[in-house]
């Protein structure tokens, strides 16, 4: 009868161990590049997917260096003028992540590119503000960022069709009426 | 001792296996309320979900402005992205998660209301969704 009780308790340990540590935040999983230039390096990562995509793409942490990242997820109350708040166990794992894989941090080609051409010194705020996205979107008029079917520079997905599976080559750019 | 063990593990698998449900919600909200369930009135959801008010960029905004006049139907985010549908009804994964729901009461009602909204307005607010079949 011990052992029975003796061996319940056991799995429910085990068990319980093992929910929680499923549950709790998961580490980012970089693969590194993949080749293509325009490509933004393979990553995963539970919450940075979940909470940044439920309102936006998932922009890549190479976009933007450690610096400008802690200014986001600093000041998520204001969110470029949404309450994006979010419980500071969540906030402090989406941060990790990002800086770990930041345009600064040396983990991808991409990132290398946008650092090239950033003034150290600064901090944008915005990756439309990088001097990286400007050049690459200097050809686009002014008047087709605030298209309807567009919207603004923040919807990627609205030319690069395949922008949630991270292709940004110029192949795959359809420009909406 | 173990068994006293054994049972809290037995607890706790068994709260993290249960789902929520609208009506769980309704009725945790009327309780923080201090009113009974039959005493959310969808009517009142209704105008919550509808009524307008001044946005940060000077146009009026409500629930609707992203989620659209029809519940049932997907949104939009101001950027683009899909909004799925707020009904139980269209979407039954709506209100099955404590931690997401309060989490977007929070960071909505802040942006249009420009306050936190009470559990009887939360209640009431479910009441109405609930309503669609």
């Amino acid at each position: 009868m011990n052992y029975l009780l003796r061996g319940i308790g056991v799995l429910a340990a085990v068990g319980t161990f093992s929910l929680l540590a499923f549950s709790l935040p998961s580490g980012g999983e970089a693969r590194g590049d993949s080749g293509g230039d325009d490509l933004m390096p393979r990553l995963a990562h539970k919450n940075w997917q979940q909470e940044c995509a439920s309102c936006h793409l998932a922009y890549s942490p190479a976009l933007l260096p450690r610096a400008s990242w802690r200014r986001v997820m600093g000041g998520l109350e204001q969110h470029f003028g949404e309450n994006a708040s979010l419980d500071p166990a969540t906030q402090a794992d989406i941060l990790r992540f990002l800086e770990a894989n930041a345009a600064d941090s040396g983990t991808s080609r991409m990132g290398d590119k946008v650092m090239q051409r950033m003034d150290r010194n600064t901090a944008p705020l915005r990756i439309t503000e990088t001097t990286w996205f400007v050049k690459k979107h200097d050809e686009v008029p002014r008047a087709t960022w605030t298209r309807k079917s567009v919207g603004s520079a923040a919807n990627c997905a609205a030319c690069h069709r395949q922008a949630e599976k991270g292709v940004f080559d110029e192949d795959t750019v359809r420009i909406p009426k | 001792m173990i068994k006293r063990i054994a049972w809290a593990g037995l607890m706790l698998l068994s709260a993290h296996a249960s789902a929520d449900s609208p009506a769980n919600f309704m009725a945790r909200y009327a309780q923080q309320a201090g009113v009974a369930v039959t005493a959310l009135s969808p009517t009142r959801g209704e105008a919550l979900y509808r009524s307008e008010h001044p946005g940060k960029n000077g146009a009026m905004q409500s629930c609707a402005s992203c989620h659209t006049a029809n519940p049932k139907q997907a949104g939009q985010t101001r950027v683009g992205k899909r909004i799925e549908p707020l009904a139980p009804a269209a979407n039954p994964a709506r209100f099955t998660d404590a931690a997401k729901v309060e989490k977007w009461f929070r960071r909505n009602c802040t942006d249009v209301l420009a306050r936190e909204c009470s559990a009887q307005e939360k209640g009431d607010f479910i009441a109405f969704l609930n309503k669609f079949k």
